[in-house]
């Protein structure tokens, strides 16, 4: 390794800024895979790591915050040029990130945040997830206009983050609305078969006529609800409007065959941003902000989803 | 004999009817039921429908806690059958392949458990454990992690169609339920099950083969476990084997027990366990209706079947034989047929 470097040294000086990232080994410590957004995330990190001629030392740790320290002190060990670091909970974090400091290692974390005094890291690379509710609040408050609007709402898994978040953001973004009104609200668990159970009952309960849309915290819900509101004999994405956030391929599809009419994007991409700011910070060692928010990107019927899905279906989501 | 099991199920049936009551209390609109797209629509169909898998599992989980077992892998090997059927249709093939090979699939589970159990005196709850753990990691590798979805008609059938405007699973279990009870109550079969669970070596030395009772019996759980997995998968059009029965098994064996039937082995009712399994969908069915918020879901469901044991419990069991034999005895002196001891002693349902 040493002796490549001393190689390249030279030939680095030609080279343009762009590329300061080649020859680099970024050691990432991913969560698992317990979900399809988790494992498009792996796939997109190699993916970039790939474009930008970085050389990714992947340790997935199985759920298991124990894995993740070994696999940490493993890339300390092996003198890593940086640390993606996708954190499977937030405490406990302090003793092995000192380590890293003083190995003169930054460390990026990616998709959540934990719980160590913020200059044992470099920065953060996260979603907002209060902002992604309030983009697909807005979404519906564009959308309605001044029309009375009875919405119902898929909470995800009660007490989760996301779920409390998403749900108070969705309701700033209504709040000075008092046409749209949330007039039932269940947990579906973040599933399908529980989105799709928990809307039957919904459809029964108010009946199909009386609601005008439908907001899930995420989009394996709404895709579910999306069935039990076809099967109630009602449309979904005309006779009941359906906006949720993710942005899996399968919702991409669903808004492509107007079954549905909105979703927020949780972008897979956190390693990129984070990419940006090694870059930047081997080029010429700018220190990025403590928080990096990605971006939450809304896509309609405007946007072409089934490019969207034919591209995304490959990630592994 | 339906007498008898009528008498055996009475509890059950009136926990049904005052938790249906409940129903009708949150939203008077619950008894309403209609034809809509040539489907039977309506609160208290959706209570027989998604009750369904609970159902299932309850045939198979009542069967081998008659022989002082217990099944925890059946939620696991639910997501392994949808994910084994997801697989086969992407792949090209039918739906009735489709099945046949989850349905395989669950017997190769039960056959596991059930060599274990029957063979290697493994003890039942670690020998299913191994399953439930290790199976929920099979189902993802099959799924490589991500819901796997299809849009084969006829595997969809089997969760989201209908069969003479009544959902698929609905007939899929109430079949499963009488084929069942038939075939172990017309024959010996049910007896010889009750017989292992009282006492596995005197049953042995009367002659009875244990081995592959235990065996048959842990093969049935799997295979009733795969149809509750297909149903699952086909209702979601989607093989999700991270979610796919979670938590199930503990549905199942709760069913078992609302249905009266003893976590020691011995007498069983598998009538009284489908009841069980609807008292437990018509439970979700109270809550998801009442409005509540979902942070209130598990307490109100814990207070409800707490309420539910305690009235089956032996103790408030004899308290009400005890006032319900000095009420009669002061109206009059003949002891009615309701108020004899133990109204079940002949009964197998």
């Amino acid at each position: 390794m040493k002796i490549k470097t001393a190689l390249l040294v030279s030939a680095m000086a030609l080279v343009p800024v762009g590329a300061w990232a080649a020859d680099k080994t970024v050691g990432f410590s991913q969560i698992g895979s317990e979900s399809g957004w988790r494992a498009a995330e792996t796939t997109v990190t190699k993916e970039q790591a790939a474009e930008r001629g970085i050389d990714l030392k992947f340790a997935d740790a199985q759920q298991k915050q124990e894995n993740q320290i070994k696999a940490l002190r493993g890339f300390i060990a092996q003198g890593v040029d940086a640390i993606l670091l996708a954190p499977v909970v937030a405490t406990g974090w302090d003793s092995v990130l000192e380590e890293a400091k003083d190995a003169e290692i930054p460390v990026i974390l990616l998709d959540r945040k934990v719980d160590a005094p913020d200059d044992l890291y470099m920065t953060a690379v996260t979603s907002d997830t209060v902002y992604e509710g309030e983009v697909a609040g807005q979404w519906l408050v564009d959308t309605v206009g001044e029309e009375p609007c009875r919405v119902v709402e898929l909470q995800g898994t009660t007490g989760s983050s996301p779920a409390i978040d998403r749900k108070a953001g969705f309701e700033k973004a209504i709040s000075d609305h008092p046409n749209i009104e949330i007039v039932r609200s269940q947990t579906g668990d973040f599933t399908r078969a529980q989105g799709k159970v928990v809307m039957e009952s919904f459809l029964k309960a108010e009946g199909a006529e009386n609601i005008c849309a439908l907001y899930a915290h995420n989009d394996d819900m709404a895709v579910g609800a999306i069935q039990a509101i076809k099967e109630a004999g009602a449309a979904p994405g005309s006779d009941i409007l359906v906006v949720a956030i993710d942005a899996v391929p399968d919702m991409h599809l669903a808004i492509a065959n107007g079954e549905a009419n909105a979703t927020v994007e949780l972008t897979p991409n956190m390693a990129g941003p984070a990419f940006d700011i090694l870059e930047a910070y081997w080029a010429d060692g700018t220190e990025p902000e403590k928080w990096v928010q990605t971006e939450s990107k809304r896509f309609t019927a405007d946007d072409d989803n089934q490019a969207v899905y034919e591209m995304k279906k490959g990630l592994g989501y | 004999m339906i007498a008898a099991t009528f008498r055996r199920v009475l509890p059950q049936l009136l926990i049904l009817g005052v938790v249906l009551l409940l129903n009708f209390a949150v939203f008077p609109g619950f008894f309403h039921i209609e034809v809509q797209n040539g489907r039977l629509f309506g609160n208290l169909i959706d209570v027989l429908n998604r009750g369904a898998p609970v159902a299932l599992l309850s045939i198979g989980m009542t069967l081998v806690i008659a022989t002082k077992g217990i099944d925890l892998s059946v939620g696991a090997v639910m997501a392994i059958a949808g994910a084994v059927a997801a697989s086969v249709v992407t792949g090209g093939a039918g739906w009735f392949t489709a099945l046949l090979a989850a349905l395989a699939a669950g017997l190769a589970c039960g056959l596991w458990n059930g060599m274990l159990v029957a063979f290697f005196r493994v003890q039942p709850i670690v020998a299913t454990l191994v399953l439930m753990v290790a199976g929920r990691g099979v189902a993802q590798l099959i799924t490589e992690g991500k819901i796997m979805t299809f849009l084969n008609e006829g595997l969809i059938h089997l969760g989201a169609g209908t069969v003479f405007g009544i959902p698929t699973p609905i007939v899929i279990w109430l079949a499963m339920g009488a084929l069942v009870t038939l075939v172990v109550r017309r024959t010996a079969l049910g007896m010889l099950i009750e017989a292992i669970g009282i006492n596995e070596t005197a049953s042995r030395l009367a002659g009875i083969n244990s081995r592959v009772l235990l065996v048959t019996v842990y093969l049935t759980s799997g295979f009733v476990a795969a149809l509750a997995g297909v149903i699952v998968a086909a209702d979601i059009k989607g093989a999700d084997a991270n979610n796919a029965g979670l938590w199930m098994e503990l549905d199942a064996i709760l069913a078992v027990v609302i249905g009266g039937n003893s976590l020691l082995g011995g007498r069983f009712s598998i009538v009284a366990s489908l009841l069980g399994a609807l008292i437990i969908q018509s439970v979700n069915s109270v809550i998801l209706l009442s409005g509540m918020p979902p942070e209130f879901n598990l307490v109100i469901k814990a207070l409800i079947i707490i309420v539910i044991l305690v009235i089956q419990s032996p103790i408030v069991k004899q308290s009400i034989y005890l006032l319900r034999a000095k009420a009669s005895s002061t109206v009059s002196d003949m002891p009615g047929p309701a108020s004899r001891p133990q109204p079940a002693k002949e009964t197998r349902s």
